[in-house]
């Protein structure tokens, strides 16, 4: 019964989608105020059915229901149950209604939070995210229904993909989503503007924090997805440059060269049609990255499913929403003016520098992506691009790029002049070049890769605290106490050196680990010591343990250091009995300036086995770098400055509507 | 007139980046490709001499050797038709199995031994790696077409 209610919600879903999506459009077209209203009620109630759908295939995960085939095929009634929950989104069907469900979360957001909006624009805003969700339910109905019954029922599940039961499948995924599916709102306010003919500042300022608060889950979700393969695969790589990974981080690539160039067309007026272009590129590449993980077209530990009759719904459906938006775009960017002028030593040439390095960035990242598919779709052969490639020009793009970001904020509007920004970040360059020279040295080796790593990652950091000093002291006459003065600075400003910090602490993480990691595989028997630096790992053999659904092989090290105890490492090897898998479950001790890392390989003869053992200096500052960014993106959306113009908006724009009304 | 000179200045160093960017990027790519052969086809010797390339198919059942030293493994890539023989140093990945689909990276040495210094083997035991999987339907084609013959 349950399923069938579940399959009932989904198709009135379906239904309310296609009001929500044509009714009002219509509606403010022939200016018929009845067809209008339609927007949030069909929108609300869209959010329910899809809610109620959601609730239901939990509760079959839940209640171990074996006679729906997509519980069967992932779950088992031995898996705990936070797994059973998190395996909704464990195979492609779920992870369909996943994503519509995020979708109807954010367009929920929309019709409570952004009521500042002039009506005709709102609506229009809504009706487009209607028509997103529209094709996208039609895929889940028509083509990866996760209902469907199983007759006769199973006696018991197939069991989620063991690399799946981690904590990391519970957060991944929905954070992850909720960066992708948060770009629709950027993308309908681009097409809800171009509809409008309305692309000015408000406009900007309203998209700004809507775009941050996507690109704040996104740069979380890829954090968590990158910690969980160090983790979990067992050989310590935190990045791959698999085709699934590019598929989210190209989205993000762009979204950040989004969130600036809003900056720049909230201030100045400028870069509009850039900016629109932006906002419609951020949402393909991410139904891109949907269409490349989910249509079963990669070689990849994502893709569970593979059916050709899916992934040509989705290329229907991707050539509709990026060819028609960027029809539209064609037809009516034209007319939107290029917006204030500015001269070539200015902020807006150095955030035209930061767009252009990261739209080259995530060309180069979709070259080596999809240039292998295309090939083997056209019957060329099999090719892949190897690690290599992305590296070596992924680096090349954005050296120049995160060297310019110690410049541009410094820089004015307008018009700035080279040697005043030269002479204010003299001191950070000392700082930058001492640390290229000292950092490296110290922990090894000095080479170019290291110092460069380092100077740029020093630099960055170094310029955002030039920045705030100087804030500071330009405040100081006005503002005397310490205190008051930072406390009076915009969360804004205090948001940007946030993110810029993390990127540093990125940068410094990348470099260190990159080059100063060491790995051994070794075998070992029991009571074997393998001595890596300073450090000793004892190795006192491995004990069975059973596991809830799995059996286990679990060693004991002992790491110790001059006599002294650092560490007792448990890895494991686990089989999982159902799908006959065996996992490698690798063990960490997480340190700020290294990472402790054992895993087990194989058996041996007399107890022995063989072993990895990789130290990682400085890996957890990757994440934390990530974090840090995301704060970043937190504090710029909690900046007061928006809330007080929505006030301020919302005068303007009663104004408005009664215009449109009357 | 001199503002309109200094930005077609600009214009000219921001395009003639692009450019190097663009030949350098094309370069880095084409160094990059990494090929992809099947063992009937490395023993044909279309595969590179120098240099590497990617194998796939079945790890031929008891083929599987480990040194001595329990790190040195050696198997042989199938694709039902023809084998070649691997070498490894490492730890093979969890889903690595006699009988199941494998693609290695690596190079083919003077011995016809083609020592690899990555072995994929992922996903679960029902999943093939696309290439592996073409190279069993390759040699499938042949045989039906010598039988035929």
């Amino acid at each position: 019964m349950i399923p069938e209610i579940g399959q009932l919600s989904l198709i009135l879903a379906f239904c309310f989608a296609i009001i929500q999506g044509i009714l009002p459009l219509i509606g403010v077209w022939k200016n018929n105020a009845t067809l209008s209203n339609f927007a949030v009620p069909a929108a609300r109630a869209q959010f329910v059915f899809i809610a109620l759908a959601f609730i239901c295939l939990g509760y079959s995960f839940y209640a171990n229901d074996f006679s729906v085939l997509y519980v069967a095929s992932n779950s088992n009634s031995h898996l705990p149950l936070v797994y059973r929950l998190a395996a909704v989104w464990g195979g492609h069907e779920g992870s369909m209604l996943l994503w519509v469900s995020i979708l109807a979360v954010w367009t929920m957001a929309v019709t409570m939070f952004a009521k500042g909006l002039p009506k005709s624009f709102r609506i229009r805003l809504i009706a487009v995210m209607g028509l997103v969700s529209v094709g996208f339910l039609a895929f889940i109905i028509f083509t990866s229904n996760p209902f469907e019954r199983l007759v006769p029922a199973a006696l018991d599940g197939r069991d989620l993909n063991p690399l799946l039961q981690d904590p990391g499948m519970v957060f991944h995924p929905p954070v992850l989503y909720m960066g992708y599916v948060g770009f629709s709102v950027a993308f309908a306010f681009a097409i809800a503007a171009l509809l409008d003919g309305r692309l000015d500042v408000t406009w900007a300022r309203w998209t700004r924090p809507w775009t941050t608060v996507a690109w704040v889950f996104l740069t979380l979700g890829i954090a968590f997805g990158s910690e969980w393969a160090y983790y979990e695969l067992g050989w310590g790589g935190w990045w791959f440059w698999d085709a699934v990974e590019n598929a989210s981080f190209m989205p993000w690539l762009i979204g950040t060269a989004l969130i600036h160039s809003l900056a720049v067309t909230e201030k100045r007026d400028a870069f509009k049609v850039w900016t629109v272009l932006l906002s419609i590129c951020a949402f393909s590449l991410s139904l891109l990255g949907t269409f490349l993980v989910r249509s079963g077209v990669l070689t990849s530990v994502h893709a569970f499913a593979t059916d050709p009759g899916r992934g040509l719904f989705i290329l229907i459906y991707l050539v509709v929403v990026i060819g028609g938006a960027l029809l539209l775009f064609a037809l009516r960017a034209p007319t939107v003016g290029l917006g204030e002028r500015f001269e070539v030593v200015s902020r807006e040439s150095m955030l035209l520098a930061n767009n252009v390095v990261l739209a080259a960035a995530a060309s180069s990242v979709l070259l080596g992506t999809m240039y292998p598919l295309l090939m083997d779709a056209l019957g060329a052969g099999k090719i892949s691009v190897g690690p290599p490639y992305f590296d070596a020009v992924f680096v090349a793009i954005m050296v120049p790029g995160i060297f310019l970001m110690g410049l541009g904020p410094l820089a004015k509007w307008k018009k700035t002049s080279l040697p005043e920004i030269g002479t204010r970040l003299r001191v950070a360059a000392v700082i930058s070049v001492v640390s290229a020279l000292l950092v490296p040295s110290v922990m090894g080796k000095l080479t170019l890769m290291a110092a460069v790593g380092v100077f740029l990652g020093i630099w960055v950091m170094s310029t955002s605290l030039i920045l705030l000093g100087n804030r500071i002291k330009t405040r100081q006459a006005a503002v005397p106490n310490l205190i008051e003065n930072l406390k009076g600075i915009p969360l804004a400003f205090y948001a940007m050196l946030l993110a810029h910090i993390g990127i540093g602490v990125f940068i410094l993480g990348v470099t260190l680990v990159k080059g100063y990691e060491s790995e051994q595989d070794l075998r070992m028997e029991v009571n074997d010591v393998a001595q890596i630096g300073n450090l000793e790992f004892r190795f006192e053999g491995a004990k069975e343990v059973a596991g809830p659904n799995y059996l286990s092989s679990q060693g004991k090290f002992i790491v110790t250091s001059n006599n002294k105890e650092v560490a007792v490492l448990h890895p494991e090897k686990r089989f999982y009995p159902v799908q006959g898998a065996m996992m490698t479950e690798a063990d960490i001790e997480p340190g700020v300036i290294k990472d402790l890392y054992v895993s087990l390989g194989e058996p041996l003869e007399n107890g022995a086995w063989s072993v990895r053992i990789y130290i990682k200096p400085f890996v957890r500052w990757i994440w934390a770098g990530c974090i840090l960014m995301a704060l970043g993106g937190v504090l710029a959306f909690s900046d007061r400055r928006y809330r007080v113009v929505n006030k301020k908006n919302t005068k303007e724009t009663q104004d408005l509507q009664e215009a449109f009304e009357s | 007139m001199k503002a309109r000179h200094k930005r077609f200045g600009l214009i000219a160093v921001g395009l003639l980046l692009l450019v190097i960017a663009a030949v350098l990027i094309t370069k880095s790519f084409r160094s990059n490709l990494v090929f992809f052969f099947s063992p009937t086809q490395v023993e044909k010797g279309e595969a590179p001499k120098s240099g590497s390339f990617r194998i796939g198919g079945l790890v031929e059942s008891g083929s599987l050797k480990r040194m001595p030293d329990g790190l040195h493994v050696q198997f042989k890539i199938t694709d039902t038709a023809k084998s070649i023989p691997v070498q490894y140093k490492g730890i093979l990945p969890d889903l690595f199995k006699e009988g199941k689909g494998v693609v290695a990276e690596g190079k083919l040495n003077k011995n016809g031994l083609f020592e690899a210094d990555q072995v994929l083997a992922k996903h679960d035991e029902n999943y093939m790696p696309p290439e592996a999987a073409a190279a069993l339907e390759a040699a499938k084609a042949n045989k039906a077409k010598g039988e035929a013959q």
